[in-house]
C-alpha cells in the first residue's frame, strides 16, 4: 500500500542526507517554476487586454526588430 | 489587636464628622497596621477622589488635545476630491496600457509645453507605452549635449533611448518667468506628491468652473479652481473637448483626456506597480497556504494533548498504604 511507496521514497531520497538535500533543492526549484508560471497565467487572464503584450501587436511594425 | 482596631475605627467614624482632613492626617501618622484604612468611609473617599482625578484628567486632556484645530479655512484647504473607481488601483489589476498610451499622448501634446517629466527616460516607455522604434524616433527628435570632445567643446547629438524626456524650460527661473511667477511642478512623481493622488489631479484638471462663483476672490493672473488649496491656481484650464486626436479613436472628451493623463502620470510615478502587485499576489497565495498548513500541523500535534482525559482516582480508604 502506501507504505511501499513511502518506504521506497524513504530509501531513494530521504535516507542519506545529501540525497535529501538534493531532493529539497530540486523540489523547491521545480515548484518555483510551476508556481511562477501558473500564477502568471492567472494574472494575465485577470488582466486580459490591459497589458502591453496584449496591445503590442497593434503597434509593432517589424516583428523581428522588437526584442 | 482586634479590640484595638475596633476601637480605632469607631473613633475614625466619630472624627469624620469633624472633616475628612483629620482622618487623612491620622492615617498618615498612624504607624500601625492598615486597619484604619479599611474603614468603608475612607475607602469611599479614596474611590471618589481617584475617580475625580481620573475623570478630571481625561476631561483636561480632551480639552487640550481632543478637538481638531483648523488652522486653515475650508477654502485654503481645498475641496476634497471625490473617490473615483480607478481600475488600475485595484489590488490585482494592472495599468490599462492602451490608456497609458493615450495619456502619454495628452502629456506630450498638452502638458509638456509647461511641465517637465524629468525622471522618465525613453527606455522606460519601451515595452509599456511605445515600441522601441517609436521611442527611438521620438528620442531622436530632440538634441542632447555630448561629452566634451578633444577640445573640451560640448556638441549636440540626437537623443537616444537612454536619455530622459526633455524639459520645456532650461531651469526653474525660466519656467517661473514664463508662467507669471508660478512654477509648473515636475509631473514625474506628482501622483505620489499630492494628497488624494489620482482623484485630486483628475478633479483639478476637470474642476474649472466657467466662471468663479459670486464673491470668490481670484488673484491677478490666477484661475479659480475649488480643488486647489487656496482656490487660486496659476494654471488655467488646459483640457478642452477634442484637444487631441486619439489614434485609437477614443472620443477625446475633457474627462477622457484627464483620466488618461492621470493614469499615465500614475504610471510615471510608479512604473513598477504592475510587477509589485503580481509579486504581491504570489506572496499572498503562498503565505496563506503556509498559514493554513501551520494551523493544521499545530492541531495535529496537539490533538492528543487536547483530547486526553485526566482522571483523579482518590485513594480508597481500604487500599491506601500508610
Ligand atoms: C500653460 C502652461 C501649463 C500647461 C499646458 C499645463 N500646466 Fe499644469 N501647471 C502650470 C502651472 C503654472 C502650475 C503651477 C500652479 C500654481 O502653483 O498655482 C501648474 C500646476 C499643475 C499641477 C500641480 C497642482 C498642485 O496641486 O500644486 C498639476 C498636477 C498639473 N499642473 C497638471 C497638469 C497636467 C496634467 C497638464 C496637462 C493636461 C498640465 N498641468 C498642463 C502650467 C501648466
Amino acid at each position: 500500500m502506501a507504505s511501499i511507496a513511502s518506504s521506497s521514497l524513504y530509501n531513494a531520497l530521504f535516507r542519506r542526507n545529501y540525497t535529501m538535500l538534493g531532493a529539497v533543492f530540486a523540489g523547491a526549484f521545480t515548484f518555483e517554476m510551476w508556481y511562477g508560471s501558473t500564477m502568471d497565467k492567472i494574472w494575465d487572464k485577470n488582466n486580459r487586454g490591459r497589458q502591453w503584450k496584449d496591445i503590442r501587436s497593434k503597434y509593432v511594425e517589424d516583428a523581428e526588430e522588437e526584442e | 489587636m482586634l479590640a484595638r482596631s475596633c476601637l480605632r475605627s469607631t473613633r475614625a467614624i466619630a472624627s469624620a464628622r469633624n472633616g475628612a482632613v483629620k482622618i487623612t492626617k491620622r492615617a498618615a501618622s498612624s504607624s500601625s497596621s492598615g486597619s484604619a484604612a479599611d474603614s468603608p468611609l475612607r475607602m469611599n473617599i479614596a474611590a471618589v477622589a481617584a475617580t475625580t482625578v481620573a475623570a478630571g484628567s481625561i476631561a483636561w486632556y480632551y480639552h487640550l488635545y481632543g478637538p481638531t484645530a483648523h488652522a486653515m479655512t475650508p477654502a485654503e484647504e481645498g475641496l476634497h476630491a471625490p473617490k473615483y473607481p480607478w481600475v488600475h488601483e485595484q489590488f490585482f489589476k494592472t495599468f490599462d496600457h492602451q490608456a497609458l498610451r493615450r495619456g502619454f499622448q495628452v502629456y506630450r501634446e498638452v502638458c509638456a509645453s509647461c511641465h517637465s517629466l524629468s525622471r522618465v527616460p525613453y527606455r522606460a516607455l519601451v515595452g509599456t507605452i511605445l515600441t522601441s522604434d517609436e521611442a527611438k524616433a521620438l528620442a531622436e527628435e530632440n538634441e542632447y549635449d555630448t561629452e566634451p570632445n578633444d577640445q573640451g567643446e560640448i556638441e549636440k547629438r540626437p537623443g537616444k533611448l537612454a536619455d530622459y524626456l526633455p524639459s520645456p524650460y532650461p531651469n526653474d527661473e525660466a519656467a517661473r518667468f514664463s508662467n507669471n511667477g508660478a512654477l509648473p511642478p515636475d509631473l514625474s512623481l506628482i501622483v505620489k506628491a499630492r494628497h488624494g493622488g489620482c482623484n485630486y489631479i483628475f478633479s483639478l484638471l476637470t474642476g474649472y468652473p466657467d466662471e468663479p462663483p459670486a464673491g470668490a476672490q481670484v488673484g491677478d493672473g490666477l484661475n479659480f479652481n475649488p480643488y486647489f488649496p487656496g482656490t487660486g491656481i496659476a494654471m488655467a484650464r488646459v483640457l478642452y473637448e477634442g484637444l487631441v486626436d486619439y489614434e485609437d479613436e477614443t472620443p477625446a472628451t475633457t474627462s477622457q483626456m484627464a483620466k488618461d493623463v492621470v493614469e499615465f502620470l500614475n504610471w510615471a510615478a510608479e512604473p513598477e506597480l504592475d510587477d509589485r502587485k503580481r509579486m504581491g499576489m504570489k506572496v499572498l497565495v503562498v503565505t496563506s497556504v503556509m498559514f493554513a498548513l501551520s494551523v493544521w500541523v499545530k492541531r495535529y500535534k496537539w490533538a492528543w494533548v487536547k483530547s486526553r482525559k485526566i482522571v483523579y482516582d482518590p485513594p480508597k480508604s481500604g487500599n491506601s498504604r500508610h
